[in-house]
């Protein structure tokens, strides 16, 4: 038992090495903001990949809860002076009231359907957002006030990244428990046969929503930190091409791997940052990168590179 | 009343090119059960590339002609060179190659074209046709009767001809299809270069309408499929009935209600419909087995 117990916590601890050494080569600020950016998406990647990887199910819309949880702590300040840290629990709670609502009908769909709804109601928000200018001031966005704890206020990428962090570890650390759990193994079976895991008495429709509140939590989350560590928010924070990044962070780490959650949006924050030297084809190169990416690596980074290790350790 | 026909024939002329777009959807998805996210970008290159060609001199018509064969070229690489290699990696993996390529196909374009907003000259003149107190642009009856011919043309084609059954046949059953002789690389190979030859001449069409830039195609792709799940996927005649209602909701909620929340209007009615009939309107359900 102790045994299963210290590989199961291997990856995470891991990261947690990783994550602690790796300022000592932080040449200057901009690597810790880079770093911050890097663990706030990746928490709402993970969160993701607990709804893809392990339910199997697609969602092309999950900015729509990061736009919930970004403009939670932009307007509840801003507007009824409400303290930032209660917004980002008030965002939290608001997103899984709306993951209750929306995925209790939408979730009964399957495959291209599933997608197609879910992708629907991240525009549904991210039009909102765009159009009540008064309450989130439109296309232009807003500025989000500084979190203040206990009378400190929270501001600078160091600060962030320690932050962000270790919500992140918290984050994996618990994604990793919940598949352990009784609802995890129900999960699993749902995402290898729906109509076998009902037959075998798995409630598939509650799990199926249990597991679509947690990934909006992630990413409520995920984004009041977005929202807070820029200090500014637009509904670029909820569109198409955001919810379109995080499915992509998931697929290439690869799906099912909270680890490989990391990876993927480790490789899309930084690969832009680093194809910035190119100018005008940095789409096009990121573009092709996907492509290629996809093609050698299908399965996603992390657990085709631990099946090639598999490989020759036979 | 002539206000209401006004946004049903705006409505019209805009589900028309939505239907194309599905269908192009339908196309590759029952050949090859891909999404095919780069789409919306063939309609982009239709109308850039005819944009740009004819700036350079060449005839209208001629420009037309030459931005659907390229972009049907384009249809045929991206088969070749990012579908056919990933052959057998799953579902979601296939379909970020081909969001992948959307990336692509539009960061090239701007690169090759530019960042601005362009239009062609409306093929019959820009003078409104007066109907019912209503004004209709001709190119809005070109493109509800070129939208009709190619619909037809297509039909003929799939019902009519030997190479037709064959697509018939892959989109039943690959395995068995392959088992009587249909060589199935050549079926998706054409299904890419249709649903690219149909995207570029929706783009060629609605560029004197709407406004065309490097950028898009991504909306189209949504609507687009949208109104294929709306219909049903898979299901043709559902990709085109699909494609003229999100059309007419949006005319009829941007002129009833707020244009700010077109887009909010048509998608909330996908939503509902899909919530109602899970598999669309003339999709059919799909039974697992275990």
């Amino acid at each position: 038992m102790r045994s299963w117990l210290e590989i199961r916590l291997l990856p995470p601890m891991a990261v947690a090495a990783v994550f602690v050494c790796m300022p000592w080569f932080f040449p200057s600020a901009y690597y810790y903001r880079i770093g911050a950016l890097v663990f706030i998406l990746a928490l709402a990647v993970a969160g993701l990949n607990l709804l893809m990887g392990f339910a199997g199910q697609v969602s092309l819309g999950h900015a729509g809860f990061l736009g919930i949880g970004a403009y939670s702590v932009a307007i509840g300040p801003a507007h009824f002076g409400v303290p930032s840290w209660f917004c980002l629990f008030a965002g939290a709670a608001l997103s899984a009231a709306v993951a209750f609502i929306v995925g209790r009908p939408i979730l009964r769909l399957k495959g291209h359907y599933l997608a197609v709804a879910t992708l629907g109601f991240g525009l549904l928000v991210a039009i909102v957002l765009t159009n009540e200018a008064g309450l989130t001031g439109g296309p232009d966005g807003m500025t989000v006030p500084r979190l203040t704890l206990f009378g400190w206020s929270v501001r600078g990428s160091d600060v962030w990244y320690w932050i962000a962090g270790t919500t992140f570890l918290g984050g994996f650390v618990l994604a990793l428990n919940l598949m352990e759990s009784p609802t995890g193994r129900a999960l699993r079976a749902i995402h290898d046969s729906e109509v076998a895991a009902l037959m075998l008495g798995v409630d598939v429709t509650r799990k199926k929503l249990t597991i679509f509140i947690i990934s909006a939590v992630y990413a409520s989350v995920a984004g009041s930190y977005l929202a807070l560590f820029n200090g500014h928010i637009t509904p670029d924070v909820a569109g198409f091409l955001r919810s379109i990044e995080l499915v992509a962070m998931v697929v290439l780490g690869g799906m099912g791997s909270i680890l490989g959650s990391l990876v993927g949006a480790v490789l899309l924050v930084v690969l832009p940052q680093a194809l910035t030297i190119f100018h005008e084809y940095e789409q096009s190169l990121l573009g092709l990168i996907l492509i290629v990416f996809m093609i050698f690596l299908r399965r996603g980074i992390v657990p085709s590179v631990a099946a090639i290790f598999a490989g020759w350790r036979k | 009343m002539a206000e209401l026909l006004q946004f049903v024939f705006s409505g019209l002329t805009v589900g028309a090119i939505y239907a194309l777009v599905a269908l192009g959807f339908t196309l590759i998805y029952k050949a090859s059960d891909i999404i095919n996210f780069a789409q919306g970008e063939f309609v982009m290159l239709g109308g850039m590339t005819t944009v740009f060609v004819a700036q350079a001199g060449v005839p209208l018509p001629l420009a037309a002609g030459i931005a659907i064969i390229a972009t049907t070229a384009i249809g045929l690489a991206l088969h070749r060179f990012a579908i056919e290699p990933a052959r057998g990696a799953t579902p979601v993996a296939l379909i970020m190659i081909t969001i992948g390529a959307s990336i692509f196909l539009r960061g090239t374009a701007q690169i090759i074209f530019d960042r601005r907003f362009h239009s062609l000259p409306p093929l019959l003149g820009a003078d409104p046709i007066q109907f019912g107190g209503a004004a209709i642009l001709p190119q809005s009856l070109i493109v509800l009767a070129s939208g009709a011919v190619i619909v037809v043309a297509l039909w003929l084609f799939i019902e009519r001809t030997i190479f037709g059954k064959a697509v018939i046949a892959t989109a039943a059953n690959r395995l068995a299809a392959r088992l009587v002789g249909v060589d199935i690389r050549r079926i998706v190979a054409f299904s890419f270069a249709v649903s690219a030859a149909i995207g570029a001449i929706a783009g060629v069409l609605i560029t004197p309408i709407a406004l065309t830039s490097y950028d898009a195609g991504t909306l189209l792709a949504l609507k687009g499929f949208a109104a294929a799940m709306l219909g049903g996927i898979g299901s043709a005649l559902g990709a085109v009935v699909g494609g003229i209602l999100i059309g007419m909701f949006e005319a009829l909620a941007a002129g009833y209600l707020s244009s700010n929340y077109k887009d909010a209007v048509a998608f909330l009615i996908i939503l509902v419909v899909l919530v109602a009939i899970p598999q669309g309107l003339f999709g059919r359900a799909k039974i697992e087995r275990v």
